[in-house]
């Protein structure tokens, strides 16, 4: 499989992904 | 004393602009700009003159950035980073994020440009593998810093209830 990191769209699809799972996770310790 | 964090803030965001606008400059503008110099014979002037200055400003605001941060945390330093209080998860997430941009810009990508840009000496293997590991692990900046930004925002005060309910 090809690093995502070796394109810059992968680079960007990737750091949005990684946002939606941390703020996942913030917010279920939130409680929300 | 109160003039502090909002010096620090100040500070923060002044010096976070310049890190971060360079790190977007090296992975938007000069990962491909070198290419299309080393195709035509012009990279020397990059690596001569650009980078080195670039690299300059962007060791040094990182620094400049993460100190400035915790400057601001103040007291609430531990409480971000421990996760001790809910109401710096947010902000506690975004540190995180920061520090580790921060180790990768010194402990990955200066000692490995050093090597690229010849100011270390090195064997053509040894700037093979720092090219890649340099570019990788600024990359990895460029994706962390899009979680970073939205944590740093996020995680001030004046939003928090928005995101987080």
């Amino acid at each position: 499989m090809k690093n995502p990191l070796d394109s810059l769209w992968g680079t960007i699809i990737s750091g949005l992904i990684l946002t939606l799972i941390l703020y996942k996770i913030v917010s279920h310790f939130l409680g929300g | 004393m109160e003039y502090v964090p909002a010096l620090a803030r100040w500070l923060h965001f002044m010096a976070g602009v310049m890190w971060i606008g360079l790190l977007y400059y090296f992975n938007f503008v000069q990962a491909d700009a070198m290419k299309a110099a080393q195709a035509d014979g012009t990279a020397a002037g990059i690596t001569k003159h650009v980078a080195p200055r670039a690299l300059l400003y962007f060791r040094w605001t990182a620094v400049v950035t993460w100190f400035a941060g915790a400057t601001l945390l103040g007291i609430n330093f531990f409480n971000a980073f421990f996760f001790w209080d809910a109401a710096f998860y947010a902000i506690g997430v975004g540190a995180w994020l920061g520090t580790i941009m921060l180790f990768n810009v010194w402990v990955l990508i200066w000692p490995n440009q050093k090597k690229i840009l010849g100011i270390v000496q090195a064997t053509d293997e040894q700037k093979n593998k720092a090219r890649r590991v340099a570019f990788l692990a600024s990359r990895t900046n460029t994706m962390l810093s899009i979680p970073m930004l939205f944590f740093m925002g996020a995680g001030a005060s004046a939003h928090l209830a928005i995101f987080f309910g």
